[in-house]
Protein backbone atom coordinates (compact mmCIF):
# COMPACT_ATOMS: atom_id res chain seq x y z
CA UNK A 1 0.00 0.00 0.00
CA UNK A 2 1.45 3.23 -0.94
CA UNK A 3 -0.07 6.24 1.17
CA UNK A 4 -0.99 9.47 -1.37
CA UNK A 5 -1.05 12.94 0.26
CA UNK A 6 -2.21 16.14 -2.13
CA UNK A 7 -1.74 19.91 -1.32
CA UNK A 8 -2.72 23.00 -2.67
CA UNK A 9 -4.74 22.98 -6.19
CA UNK A 10 -3.79 19.42 -6.83
CA UNK A 11 -5.88 18.38 -3.49
CA UNK A 12 -8.39 20.47 -4.36
CA UNK A 13 -9.03 19.36 -7.98
CA UNK A 14 -8.74 15.38 -6.91
CA UNK A 15 -10.92 16.55 -4.04
CA UNK A 16 -9.07 14.60 -1.51
CA UNK A 17 -6.18 15.44 1.14
CA UNK A 18 -5.17 11.91 0.88
CA UNK A 19 -5.34 8.40 -0.62
CA UNK A 20 -4.00 5.26 -0.85
CA UNK A 21 -2.85 2.61 -3.81
CA UNK A 22 -1.91 -1.08 -3.58
CA UNK A 23 1.33 -1.43 -4.50
CA UNK A 24 3.02 -5.01 -4.00
CA UNK A 25 6.48 -4.30 -5.69
CA UNK A 26 8.73 -1.40 -5.45
CA UNK A 27 8.01 1.01 -8.58
CA UNK A 28 8.59 4.50 -9.54
CA UNK A 29 6.63 7.63 -9.19
CA UNK A 30 6.00 8.03 -12.92
CA UNK A 31 4.36 4.02 -13.13
CA UNK A 32 1.66 5.21 -10.63
CA UNK A 33 0.36 7.84 -12.34
CA UNK A 34 -2.12 6.37 -15.07
CA UNK A 35 -3.57 4.60 -12.45
CA UNK A 36 -4.37 7.74 -10.65
CA UNK A 37 -5.38 9.36 -13.65
CA UNK A 38 -7.73 6.57 -14.26
CA UNK A 39 -9.35 7.26 -10.85
CA UNK A 40 -11.78 10.08 -11.67
CA UNK A 41 -11.96 13.47 -13.86
CA UNK A 42 -10.42 15.39 -11.43
CA UNK A 43 -6.94 12.79 -11.16
CA UNK A 44 -6.70 13.51 -14.84
CA UNK A 45 -7.10 17.35 -14.11
CA UNK A 46 -4.33 18.05 -11.47
CA UNK A 47 -1.88 15.15 -13.12
CA UNK A 48 -2.05 16.56 -16.53
CA UNK A 49 1.29 18.03 -16.63
CA UNK A 50 4.02 15.98 -14.84
CA UNK A 51 6.18 18.85 -15.22
CA UNK A 52 3.83 21.26 -13.21
CA UNK A 53 3.99 18.97 -10.04
CA UNK A 54 6.43 18.39 -7.11
CA UNK A 55 7.14 15.37 -5.25
CA UNK A 56 7.70 14.23 -1.86
CA UNK A 57 8.78 10.93 -0.54
CA UNK A 58 8.12 10.30 3.23
CA UNK A 59 8.39 13.83 3.27
CA UNK A 60 11.82 14.60 1.46
CA UNK A 61 11.65 16.30 -1.90
CA UNK A 62 11.97 13.59 -4.91
CA UNK A 63 11.87 13.09 -8.41
CA UNK A 64 9.07 11.10 -10.61
CA UNK A 65 11.85 8.57 -11.57
CA UNK A 66 12.13 7.96 -7.93
CA UNK A 67 11.33 4.23 -6.46
CA UNK A 68 8.38 3.50 -4.46
CA UNK A 69 8.14 0.85 -1.99
CA UNK A 70 5.25 -0.42 -0.17
CA UNK A 71 4.73 1.36 3.17
CA UNK A 72 6.05 4.85 1.49
CA UNK A 73 4.38 8.09 1.28
CA UNK A 74 4.12 10.38 -1.56
CA UNK A 75 2.89 13.71 -1.57
CA UNK A 76 2.03 15.52 -4.95
CA UNK A 77 1.62 19.16 -4.92
CA UNK A 78 2.43 22.27 -7.23
CA UNK A 79 5.67 24.15 -6.47
CA UNK A 80 5.81 25.91 -3.59
CA UNK A 81 4.86 29.84 -3.08
CA UNK A 82 6.24 30.34 0.87
CA UNK A 83 7.65 33.81 2.62
CA UNK B 1 19.15 30.91 20.33
CA UNK B 2 18.23 29.39 17.06
CA UNK B 3 14.19 29.54 16.97
CA UNK B 4 11.59 28.20 13.69
CA UNK B 5 8.31 28.48 14.12
CA UNK B 6 4.92 28.44 11.55
CA UNK B 7 2.07 29.46 13.19
CA UNK B 8 -1.69 31.53 12.47
CA UNK B 9 -0.30 34.21 14.68
CA UNK B 10 1.19 37.59 14.48
CA UNK B 11 4.53 38.30 15.52
CA UNK B 12 6.43 40.59 17.74
CA UNK B 13 9.28 42.00 15.82
CA UNK B 14 10.69 43.92 18.70
CA UNK B 15 10.26 41.03 20.85
CA UNK B 16 12.15 38.70 18.60
CA UNK B 17 14.66 41.14 18.02
CA UNK B 18 15.34 41.20 21.98
CA UNK B 19 15.38 37.18 22.57
CA UNK B 20 18.60 37.42 19.78
CA UNK B 21 20.01 40.53 21.72
CA UNK B 22 20.59 38.75 24.80
CA UNK B 23 22.41 35.99 23.25
CA UNK B 24 25.48 37.13 24.72
CA UNK B 25 28.79 39.62 24.03
CA UNK B 26 29.31 38.36 21.00
CA UNK B 27 26.48 39.51 19.22
CA UNK B 28 27.75 42.49 17.27
CA UNK B 29 24.86 42.49 14.23
CA UNK B 30 21.05 41.21 14.16
CA UNK B 31 19.49 41.42 10.72
CA UNK B 32 15.78 41.29 10.26
CA UNK B 33 13.67 41.12 7.45
CA UNK B 34 9.58 41.14 7.61
CA UNK B 35 7.58 40.18 4.49
CA UNK B 36 4.06 41.35 4.30
CA UNK B 37 1.29 40.43 2.06
CA UNK B 38 0.79 42.42 -0.77
CA UNK B 39 -1.50 43.45 -3.00
CA UNK B 40 -4.10 41.18 -2.42
CA UNK B 41 -5.48 39.18 0.64
CA UNK B 42 -4.24 35.94 0.81
CA UNK B 43 -4.50 32.58 2.39
CA UNK B 44 -1.76 30.55 2.81
CA UNK B 45 -1.75 26.94 3.03
CA UNK B 46 1.12 24.53 4.58
CA UNK B 47 2.10 20.64 5.35
CA UNK B 48 1.94 20.67 9.06
CA UNK B 49 5.55 19.46 10.50
CA UNK B 50 7.36 18.71 7.48
CA UNK B 51 7.11 22.99 6.92
CA UNK B 52 9.04 23.29 10.56
CA UNK B 53 11.19 20.65 9.55
CA UNK B 54 12.68 22.14 5.95
CA UNK B 55 13.03 25.69 7.63
CA UNK B 56 14.83 24.20 10.53
CA UNK B 57 16.62 22.17 7.80
CA UNK B 58 17.33 25.75 6.03
CA UNK B 59 18.57 27.18 9.19
CA UNK B 60 20.98 24.29 9.44
CA UNK B 61 22.40 25.00 6.38
CA UNK B 62 23.22 28.42 7.20
CA UNK B 63 24.74 27.74 10.29
CA UNK B 64 26.78 25.68 7.85
CA UNK B 65 28.06 28.10 6.07
CA UNK B 66 27.94 31.66 8.32
CA UNK B 67 29.10 32.45 12.09
CA UNK B 68 25.77 32.94 13.34
CA UNK B 69 25.21 32.82 16.92
CA UNK B 70 20.93 32.95 16.57
CA UNK B 71 18.00 32.98 13.87
CA UNK B 72 14.69 33.03 14.21
CA UNK B 73 12.29 32.16 11.73
CA UNK B 74 8.64 32.90 11.86
CA UNK B 75 6.11 31.71 9.31
CA UNK B 76 2.25 32.71 9.33
CA UNK B 77 -0.35 30.64 7.86
CA UNK B 78 -4.25 31.29 7.23
CA UNK B 79 -6.15 33.93 5.71
CA UNK B 80 -3.94 37.03 5.58
CA UNK B 81 -4.99 40.81 4.73
CA UNK B 82 -2.67 43.16 2.68
CA UNK B 83 -0.39 44.54 5.18
CA UNK B 84 -0.62 41.49 7.22
CA UNK B 85 3.03 40.63 8.20
CA UNK B 86 3.68 37.24 6.90
CA UNK B 87 7.27 36.27 7.38
CA UNK B 88 9.90 36.94 9.96
CA UNK B 89 13.61 36.29 9.13
CA UNK B 90 15.81 37.35 11.87
CA UNK B 91 19.54 36.53 11.92
CA UNK B 92 22.76 37.25 14.68
CA UNK B 93 26.42 37.33 14.13
CA UNK B 94 29.39 39.06 15.58
CA UNK B 95 29.26 41.33 12.46
CA UNK B 96 27.31 42.12 9.79
CA UNK B 97 28.39 40.25 6.40
CA UNK B 98 26.98 37.03 7.86
CA UNK B 99 23.79 38.05 9.21
CA UNK B 100 23.16 40.00 6.01
CA UNK B 101 23.98 36.87 3.62
CA UNK B 102 21.89 34.44 5.82
CA UNK B 103 19.10 36.13 6.29
CA UNK B 104 18.81 36.73 2.45
CA UNK B 105 20.07 33.00 3.01
CA UNK B 106 17.40 31.63 4.18
CA UNK B 107 14.36 34.09 2.50
CA UNK B 108 15.32 32.84 -0.39
CA UNK B 109 15.03 29.28 0.43
CA UNK B 110 11.76 30.12 2.52
CA UNK B 111 9.88 31.43 -1.14
CA UNK B 112 10.71 28.02 -3.28
CA UNK B 113 11.96 24.86 -0.61
CA UNK B 114 9.19 25.23 2.28
CA UNK B 115 6.20 23.69 1.65
CA UNK B 116 3.44 26.76 1.83
CA UNK B 117 1.15 27.69 -0.72
CA UNK B 118 -0.53 31.01 -1.58
CA UNK B 119 -4.03 31.77 -2.60
CA UNK B 120 -5.76 34.74 -3.61
CA UNK B 121 -9.23 35.33 -4.83
CA UNK B 122 -7.65 35.39 -8.35
CA UNK B 123 -6.39 31.79 -7.71
CA UNK B 124 -3.45 29.82 -6.67
CA UNK B 125 -0.02 32.00 -6.42
CA UNK B 126 2.26 30.50 -9.42
CA UNK B 127 6.10 30.34 -8.55
CA UNK B 128 8.16 32.72 -10.38
CA UNK B 129 11.35 32.48 -12.34
CA UNK B 130 12.91 35.36 -10.15
CA UNK B 131 12.44 33.26 -7.20
CA UNK B 132 13.93 30.30 -8.56
CA UNK B 133 16.81 32.34 -9.74
CA UNK B 134 17.18 33.40 -6.31
CA UNK B 135 16.96 30.06 -4.72
CA UNK B 136 19.67 29.23 -6.97
CA UNK B 137 22.21 31.24 -7.18
CA UNK B 138 23.19 29.75 -3.29
CA UNK B 139 23.33 26.32 -4.84
CA UNK B 140 26.12 27.95 -7.46
CA UNK B 141 28.43 29.91 -4.47
CA UNK B 142 29.06 27.59 -1.55
CA UNK B 143 29.26 30.76 0.38
CA UNK B 144 28.82 34.30 -0.85
CA UNK B 145 30.42 36.10 2.12
CA UNK B 146 31.47 39.15 1.56
CA UNK B 147 35.15 38.75 3.02
CA UNK B 148 35.37 35.68 0.55
CA UNK B 149 35.98 33.36 3.85
CA UNK B 150 34.27 30.16 4.08
CA UNK B 151 33.67 28.81 7.89
CA UNK B 152 31.92 26.44 9.33
CA UNK B 153 29.72 25.88 12.75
Amino acid sequence: MLRLVYFAWVRERIGVEGETLAIDAPMRASAIVPQLIARSDGHAAALADLSRLRLAVNEDMAGWDTLLAPGDELAIFPPMTGG
Amino acid sequence: MFDVRVSPAAFDLAAEHARLAAVGPAVGAIVSFTGQVRDHRLMLEHWPGVAERRIGQLVNDARGRWPLLGAIVVHRFGTLDVGDPIVLVLTASSHRAAAFDAASFLMDGLKTGAPFWKRSADGWVEETAADDAAAARWRQAPSAGHDGVRRSG
